[in-house]
């Protein structure tokens, strides 16, 4: 299989990137690593006149923390770099869950985590992350830069809020503002297929007292579901057995997950309520989302 | 190499034909191609290198995988037109004029392959691995083969290949031999010790 014929423009600047999406009108795409846009232009769901590609344009493949404590990932860093991201481990914990388990090896040493919450498919991992962690994404115009919440750049399946002279230039997670703590757990039938469901669960504790907390759902619903009740249930308070039931619970009461050939509609609102509770319990850990996606 | 087109005649102009710079298996290439062609095209069709294999063709298998500025990818998602100055490294790549690769060498010993379909994927996935971690737990040959499908060996003997193929590139090392190792390397490991206490009694 072959896309269909286009023309490629591989600019060395931002400005040049913008300027040709600028002239380029509605048909042009831009590729980063190309793990969803590739795949879809071979089987002709997509058929881009004009691709321009942004993986010559120097310092974008970072991913570091400013010193207010805030997490930006440029556009070109990889899934792989977040993967073996000594940063992570010890500040991002459901970023860190999350990583390994996004596709399969080889595609996370090309795809990247703003190029996946540009696709705005579903069943992406990282928009569920950021959305729990919430993350902005930093698109950048002829007209200058503005910040976008993810609760506001998706608009529906495969849709943002992006123009198309736009390209989403990094994604920030905002500093925390006690200790983080969560998870992401998601099931999967064999590596690298979507996820049945994913649960990104992120919390911020000072003393015992949760002070923020954010769930969010991948995979049931026609777009990533931000469970915002669960989460207020969750503040304000300290975790305990009936508040992890309580947000587990709400969770589950806003998946809008479809019956199809990866499981029932019953049984995938029940592994959101399982996953949440899990994550929030503790029980979650690397070695756990390695059993969840083998099971 | 040569790749043949269709003459688009004035529509040509829209859709330029691109000329690329790149180096594969240690040897410089230049080519003009079409944007759309992939790059397990380019390096089948074009360089004649058919020893990276295409499987499913919808990123699911990896048989098809290469190395390209040394990680592994999947060459039927990557547009062949983005390796313009970059390093392409395929199976073909790993043995020397006269000697196999360890990873080669371990398929052979473990017995990694029965059709063979899969196993240059396999290999470069591994190179990719030791590469990066020349002293991987059986967990992490696992992990980071799990983008490659295989129908015939269940896994077992491929895990067991790249297993030993680190054990033979990495440098002896005293503290983390296995027991299960070779004869060999257990009284190698037991003469060193001897060695060691020796020289302790000395001093």
């Amino acid at each position: 299989m072959f896309p269909s014929r286009f023309r490629y423009e591989a600019p060395h600047s931002l400005d040049e990137a913008i300027g040709l999406l600028h002239d380029g009108g509605d048909y042009a795409k831009v590729l980063a690593g190309g793990q969803s846009l590739v795949p879809m232009m071979k089987l002709r769901f997509a058929s881009p006149e004009f691709i321009v590609d942004l993986n010559n344009v120097p310092g974008l493949a970072y991913h570091r923390a400013d010193p207010d404590g805030s997490l930006r990932i440029g556009a070109l860093c990889r899934h792989a770099d977040l993967e073996f991201s000594d940063l992570l481990k010890g500040t991002q914990p459901t970023m860190a869950a999350a990583a390994p388990l996004v596709a399969d090896p080889l595609v996370r040493n090309r795809g990247t985590l703003v190029g996946s919450l540009c696709h705005a498919d579903p069943q992406g991992d990282w928009a569920s992350v950021m959305l729990a962690l919430g993350g902005t994404v930093i698109a950048q115009g002829p007209g200058g830069r503005r910040a976008i919440p993810l609760t506001e750049f998706v608009t529906g399946p495969f849709e943002t809020v992006l123009e198309h002279d736009e390209i989403a230039v990094e994604a920030v997670v905002p500093p925390a503002r006690g200790v983080r703590s969560g998870g992401y757990l998601k099931l999967e039938r064999r590596v690298g297929d979507f996820a049945t469901v994913g649960v990104a669960v992120a919390i911020e504790t000072s003393g015992s007292t949760v002070i923020r907390a954010g769930i969010a759902l991948t995979g049931v619903g026609g777009s990533t579901i931000g469970a915002t009740d669960a989460a207020a249930a969750l503040t304000g308070k300290p975790l305990t057995a009936d508040s992890i039931a309580e947000a587990a619970e709400l969770a589950a009461s806003v998946a809008r997950p479809k019956t199809d050939h990866r499981g029932s509609a019953e049984y995938k609102r029940h592994l959101v309520r399982v996953f949440t509770s899990r994550i929030l319990g503790g029980t979650a850990t690397t070695t756990g989302a390695t059993a969840e996606r083998a099971a | 190499m040569t790749m043949v087109y269709d003459d688009l005649g004035d529509e040509a102009e829209e859709f330029p034909v691109r000329r690329i710079k790149f180096t594969i298996n240690g040897r410089k290439k230049v080519a003009e191609i079409e944007p759309r062609l992939l790059l397990a095209d380019l390096i089948r069709r074009g360089a004649g290198l058919t020893g990276t294999h295409r499987g499913c063709d919808t990123t699911n298998c990896g048989a098809c995988t290469v190395l390209v500025d040394g990680r592994a990818i999947k060459s039927c998602t990557m547009l062949a037109v983005q390796v313009d100055g970059r390093e392409i490294t395929t199976v073909e790549g790993l043995a020397s004029a006269s000697e196999l690769h360890p990873i080669q060498e371990g398929f052979k010993q473990e017995h990694g392959l029965q059709c063979g379909f899969c196993t240059p994927g396999m290999m470069m996935a591994a190179k990719g691995l030791l590469d990066r971690n020349p002293n991987p737990t059986e967990e992490d040959v696992r992990w980071a083969l799990s983008g490659n499908l295989c129908r015939c060996t269940g896994y077992q003997n491929i895990v067991k290949s790249v297993l030993w193929a680190a054990e033979k590139m990495a440098p002896p090392k005293l503290s983390e031999r296995e027991p299960e190792a070779s004869a060999g390397g257990e009284s190698e490991r037991e003469s060193k010790l001897a060695e060691t206490s020796a020289g302790n009694t000395e001093a």
